[in-house]
């Protein structure tokens, strides 16, 4: 911390200004631009930062990033805008999301701290990355800036490229080996030995076929000229009521409605229901016979 | 690395599109005409997919409304306009509404970096038929369509609901894994072409069509685009047998057309990427260019053969629809993950060896080819030495057991296995003894010089 704040008081900040006044003259369009997304910016920060839900503050990072993809397009690096969406937008902060969903919709984040002096670790941390930061603008004030124009000579991604393949090839292959030892690390640590055999989706199958239960979704309740709530039972093909399609629920609690309560009876002669038999309910009612007008298959086609 | 330089010494950058003549009405122009474009393409992709589907199953499809039923998606999305649109209780408003809207948003930026044509005269300025183009293209592309998955994302979770958080989990699993494979296979287009810009890789396309040289490329590239998409045989998202419709189960009314708007504007987007990259996009076919000092390549013509090369992609979307079931989610993942990305990995390091070594050396492309055909010759050569799996050993001599429920599932007898008897036949079988034994008495007693008499069980009849 010191060194950098050293650094800070010895080096001459001037340069950097100077350049940047030259060179960092701004079109009309640049500055609506940039005081339209700025603000939107600030707002979607504050809102990682105040939103009540995950998967709210999820979605202020991910305006964040579209934004400064904007803004580097704005500025003439295309290529560092398009991979900014693809990789943070598109591939981190999709994985976030995931994690999120898997947790669940209504957990409520827990806010017990269950790493020890965790804190003092992440103040540390942002310090010493403030003095890197820091270290690395006061090093660039005695760069010259050449402008963009001859940056991106020949396209961006190739000057892009250039740097990267070219100047820069060793740290890029340390990054290389950093992340596929994160990986690999990664791997190692959530390896468990399996004990039991693994039940995949075909076993899982297996069983249920075995098991010899319903394989298909239940029947719908029934649905009559008078009644299509879920206490009526639907008819089968022989005019039977299913009783598996009322929900079990209402099975329990005895809420099932019998078809004889609902059947619509035409003509003079049709029956009608005592009040003792409505009141009573018996189990004749409750749909275990046959209704009158069952299906044989022997009815004449219309 | 001192020796090597990094410049291309032999692969030439085709040079792309030339924007400098374009007003600004020349560019709302084509913004104008790429959404038109883009919604009159949706209808008549709903009619020509339900029409073509109707074929395949042998019944008409619609043909009430318009000549050929050609009004129906019109007369749908009217419907679909004026419904009631029902807000869930349980939904999280802003991202249930914000999520349709991303969907479409980010579908309808993706045609503006396609190369329709050529340079073309509109009004007297002599323009590309393309809205723009910059060096990046194509990652812009894949990052347009990773951004639209937000919306599907969304839409699952938001719904406050189960089935559509199913989906959206489906899809944003989906999508890390397929969008690798896919990103995999373009990036040896990107190195054969020698840009990211549509344009350039289409004018690179002069000689020969990418998907040629580049067929395994092509064919990852086709699979994760099916992918992409949610279409069968990867509409996991939004499977109607497991999760009613998945992410846009709690959505109706306008909100569900623009999911559905927005489904049907991916499937153009990415056969017209695969035409643009792998298919030399509106490149005339069948050496058409030939005629008459190439008057098919120039001009409007070009469109002709870009709209023709689209639709036959949306053909396939539809075939592979009305052909293929869809994928186990298990089975899914892992044809993602252990198939498609080594693959295209492989692949790729293929690519950029072969292109290296065009770059780096002076060997000409005849023998580099003759080379790599000696190679591949040799690789497969090589693939028969490999012992074949050894064959189940042959189920010999007596016929075994049918179990006719065996592992509990209803299953056909195997190879070697014989079917039971029928229950049925044999009691009917008793009946028609009794009734001969029952005849032949009867006869031999009118007869007693009769002797033939029927053995049991060899003349049977066929069962009809």
């Amino acid at each position: 911390m010191s060194a950098s704040a050293v650094a800070l008081g010895s080096l001459p900040a001037a340069p950097v200004l100077a350049s940047l006044a030259e060179t960092g003259r701004t079109s009309t369009g640049e500055e609506v631009l940039f005081w339209f997304i700025a603000p939107v910016m600030v707002l979607a920060a504050l809102g990682l930062l105040f939103a009540r839900k995950t998967v709210h503050a999820a979605m202020s990072v991910v305006l964040v990033m579209v934004c400064l993809a904007i803004l580097y397009v704005a500025q003439e690096a295309p290529f560092l805008g398009v991979v900014q969406v693809i990789v943070y937008t598109g591939a981190v902060m999709m994985l976030f999301l995931f994690v999120l969903m898997l947790v669940g919709v209504d957990s409520s984040d827990s806010l017990v701290e269950t790493i020890a002096g965790q804190r003092w670790v992440g103040v540390l941390l942002g310090l010493g990355l403030a003095g890197v930061l820091s270290g690395v603008v006061l090093t660039a004030a005695d760069m010259t800036p050449v402008g963009l124009e001859a940056a991106n000579a020949d396209t961006n991604a190739v000057g892009v490229a250039r740097i990267i393949f070219g100047d820069y090839v060793f740290a890029l292959e340390v990054v290389g080996i950093l992340l596929i030892t994160a990986a690999l690390g990664a791997l190692v640590l959530t390896h468990r030995q399996r004990l039991t055999r693994r039940v995949g989706q075909k076993e899982r199958a297996d069983a249920r076929v075995s098991a010899g239960t319903v394989l298909t979704p239940l029947p719908a309740p029934g649905v009559y000229a008078r009644s299509n709530a879920m206490d009526v039972p639907a008819l089968g093909p022989d005019g039977r009521p299913l009783d598996s399609s009322v929900p079990r629920v209402l099975r329990v609690r005895g809420q099932e409605r019998a078809v004889s309560e609902v059947a619509a009876f035409q003509g003079p002669d049709a029956p009608h229901l005592t009040e003792a038999e409505e009141s009573t309910g018996d189990a004749d009612a409750t749909g275990a016979a046959p209704p009158d007008r069952s299906i044989t298959g022997e009815e004449p086609n219309r | 690395m001192p020796g090597l330089t990094l410049v291309p010494t032999q692969v030439a950058v085709a040079t792309g599109a030339d924007f400098s003549n374009d007003t600004w009405w020349i560019v709302a122009i084509k913004a104008v005409g790429v959404v038109v474009f883009l919604l009159t393409s949706v209808l008549v992709a709903i009619w020509f997919e339900r029409k073509v589907v109707a074929r395949m199953q042998i019944r008409p499809g619609p043909n009430v409304h318009g000549p050929f039923g050609l009004l129906q998606s019109l007369a749908d999305a009217m419907k679909l306009l004026l419904k009631e649109d029902i807000n869930v209780k349980a939904a999280d408003k802003v991202l249930y509404l914000l999520a349709p809207m991303i969907s479409v948003f980010a579908s309808l930026l993706i045609f503006a970096v396609i190369p329709l044509g050529p340079e073309v005269s509109i009004f007297g300025v002599v323009t590309p038929l393309q809205l723009t183009d910059f060096p990046v293209s194509v990652l812009y592309i894949l990052a347009a369509a990773s951004f639209g998955v937000y919306g599907i994302v969304l839409g699952g979770w938001a719904s406050g609901s189960t089935y559509p958080l199913l989906g959206g989990v489906r899809s944003t699993a989906q999508v890390i894994s397929y969008e690798l494979a896919m990103g995999l296979s373009l990036v040896s287009v990107f190195i054969l072409a020698g840009s990211m810009s549509t344009s350039q890789i289409v004018a690179s396309q002069e000689q020969i069509w990418w998907f040629l040289p580049l067929l395994p490329a092509f064919v990852i590239y086709f699979i994760s685009m099916v992918g992409e998409v949610n279409r069968l045989p990867f509409d996991l998202p939004e499977a109607e047998g497991e999760l009613v419709s998945g992410f846009m189960t709690e959505y109706s009314s306008m909100k569900f057309a623009w999911f559905f708007l927005a489904e049907y504007i991916n499937m153009l987007n990415v056969s017209a990427i695969a035409t643009t990259l792998f298919f030399g996009g509106w490149r005339a076919p069948f050496g058409l260019h030939l005629i008459n000092d190439g008057m098919f390549n120039e001009g409007w013509w070009p469109l002709l053969w870009f709209l023709a090369k689209l639709w036959t992609f949306m053909f396939l979307f539809v075939w592979i629809r009305g052909t293929l079931l869809r994928f186990r989610y298990d089975q899914f993942m892992k044809f993602g993950w252990k198939i498609l990305i080594p693959a295209a990995l492989v692949w790729i390091v293929m690519v950029a060896a072969v292109q290296s070594v065009r770059q780096f050396t002076d060997i000409d492309l005849q023998t580099l080819l003759i080379a790599l055909g000696v190679v591949a010759v040799v690789a497969i050569g090589l693939s028969f030495l490999i012992p074949e799996k050894k064959a189940p050993p042959a189920t010999e001599g007596e016929p075994e057991e049918f179990d006719a429920f065996a592992g509990g599932y209803p299953v056909p007898p195997l190879p070697g296995q014989t079917l039971p008897p029928s229950p049925r036949r044999r009691a009917r079988l008793a009946e028609e003894t009794e009734q001969r034994t029952a005849t032949a008495v009867l006869t031999a007693e009118a007869d007693a010089s009769t002797t033939d008499q029927p053995s049991d069980g060899e003349e049977e009849e066929p069962r009809g």
